[in-house]
């Protein structure tokens, strides 16, 4: 088995609804993102899961100098930022790329699917 | 001496999709089977000149390369991860009779045209792995420099092993979509082959045959699959007009080749092929481009072609697959049956003004309308835009011949 990360890109401007638009489709893909969470988890592919808060919560730390640099903000100023993202369990790239489909369906965004090394 | 090295070498070269399938099969990892095949020809240039070839190559080399991985993984696995893995996920079941040498090959040609690799690198890969070419040579083939070529190779292997890219004939409810690409990597395979695109040999003969080759094995192990039928009727109709196709260095169009020198056999084949295709009735984007090939093929001489019949057939193909290529080419035909006027209507409006093609087409079809000074202007645009000797050739001559 390998972990895969699989991240949800999307802009970085959000409105009262998120990126979704409106009430009734946020509330339409967090019913789905729940649901898609529940089969990962029946069917043994969980790791963990999250969604983050907008890109502009964001701060960077720098502890390589004798005493860290605190910055606020994102580490890259970019207009798509990484929204949230599930690590999973799978016996190989053809079933995470399956799991991807679904939960892109289902959160509404775009999906990177990224292996994990396997050193840690 | 000399000689039987050259000898061992093609032998190598002949096993080498088996041999590396079967190893990557066993061992799970593309960089061991390649190692223990290296090791595997070494052994093979050591002792078949002196001992003669074995009665069985490919079985002697699978042997020595799976004795060489053995012993290598023992070795190190204490120290590498990777190695340690290959050991414990270590597949020794036994050959099935139903011929599991070449469902490994089916196995690693899926891999290596998997749909999360780049389209580059999978046709590098297929060429690499299976055709057993060797990365000068492939880098050759797509006029790259070899170090690129040989990183994109390397990066494809090593995306291959970290994301688990499985050795798999997928499930048969994706395996339409998947072969799909498959064929999209022969068919690319063969016409860089069948017209390149830089400005070496405007034909390789090698990779043609290549992508013919790797099509019957597919075709062999999928013989239900009527659109790998298509897609080998197709090749081998095309590839039976190859040695009529350039003459003195100028690309021959269709309807000025000598028939007599089109490879009879292969033409019988395809026939063959497509009227299997017709049985199945499963119609698909290459089986019905093997049936345009079936048409011209089967007219003694050009003017007796059956251009309405050539015009249906792409009206079927537009409606699978409606892209302005399919238009242009259908366009050609239009031009036999209706008039050059019709068809040059048809092409101005298509947006392929990036395309040799395209320039070629308007060309001939305004020189046939006697506006020679347009034409003049299109075969102009149409040599700028390809590199290939033989084309330009042909280009430069029709050019000429304008008053």
């Amino acid at each position: 088995m390998t972990h895969y990360l699989l991240a949800v890109h999307g802009p970085a401007e959000m409105d009262e609804f998120g990126t979704y638009g409106s009430k009734e489709e946020m509330e339409a893909a967090f019913a789905a993102t729940g649901a898609f969470n529940d089969k990962l988890r029946a069917e043994g592919y969980w790791v963990f899961a999250g969604g983050l808060s907008p890109a502009s919560t964001a701060t960077v730390v720098d502890g390589q100098g004798a005493t860290p640099v605190v910055t606020d903000g994102p580490y890259l100023e970019t207009k798509e930022v990484l929204g949230g993202f599930w690590v999973i369990d799978a016996p190989d790239l053809d079933v995470a790329l399956k799991l991807a489909a679904e939960g892109s369906k289902a959160c509404r965004g775009k999906v990177e699917v990224r292996p994990f090394d396997g050193l840690a | 001496m000399k000689d039987a090295t050259a000898a061992v070498e093609r032998v190598f070269r002949e096993e080498y999709g088996r041999l590396i399938a079967s190893l990557a099969r066993r061992f799970g990892d593309i960089g061991i089977a390649e190692e223990a095949a290296g090791e595997a020809l070494v052994a093979a240039l050591e002792r078949w000149p002196e001992f003669g070839i074995p009665a069985n190559p490919g079985g002697w080399l699978t042997t020595v390369a799976g004795n060489r991985a053995i012993d290598r993984i023992r070795r190190e696995n204490q120290r590498d991860a990777k190695h340690q893995a290959a050991f414990m996920s270590y597949d020794d079941t036994p050959h099935e009779p139903t011929g599991p040498v070449e469902d490994d090959r089916l196995r690693l040609l899926f891999t290596c045209c998997h749909p999360s690799l780049a389209p580059e690198a999978r046709i590098a890969l297929t060429l690499r792995l299976l055709g057993g070419l060797t990365v000068p040579e492939i880098a050759q083939a797509f006029l790259v420099p070899e170090t690129t070529m040989a990183q994109r190779i390397t990066r494809a292997k090593q995306k291959i092993a970290s994301a688990k890219v499985p050795y798999r004939v997928p499930e048969t409810a994706d395996l339409p979509e998947r072969l799909g690409g498959v064929l999209t990597v022969l068919f690319l395979v063969f016409n860089e082959g069948y017209l390149a695109t830089g400005d070496g040999d405007p034909v390789r003969a090698e990779l043609t045959a290549e992508a013919i080759r790797l099509t019957r094995i597919l075709r062999r192990l999928l013989p239900e699959e009527p659109e790998v039928t298509g897609l080998l009727g197709l090749l081998v109709l095309t590839e039976a007009r190859r040695e009529a196709r350039v003459r003195n260095g100028q690309l021959v169009p269709l309807d000025e080749q000598d028939r007599a020198g089109w490879n009879h056999a292969l033409i019988d084949e395809g026939h063959n092929l497509v009227r299997e295709c017709l049985t199945i009735n499963r119609p698909g984007r290459y089986q019905i481009l093997a049936a345009i090939n079936a048409v011209h093929t089967d007219a003694p001489t050009a003017p007796d072609t059956d251009w309405s019949q050539v015009v249906a057939l792409y009206d079927q193909l537009t409606r699978l697959d409606p892209s302005p290529i399919v238009a242009l080419n259908r366009a050609v035909a239009v031009a036999e049956l209706d008039g050059p006027d019709v068809a040059l209507a048809l092409v101005d409006r298509l947006p392929l003004t990036g395309y040799h093609a395209w320039h070629a087409t308007r060309a001939d079809l305004l020189r046939r309308l006697g506006r020679s000074s347009e034409a003049k202007e299109a075969y102009d645009a149409a040599i700028a835009a390809t590199q290939n000797s033989a084309e330009r050739a042909y280009l430069s001559r029709k050019r000429g011949q304008l008053v």
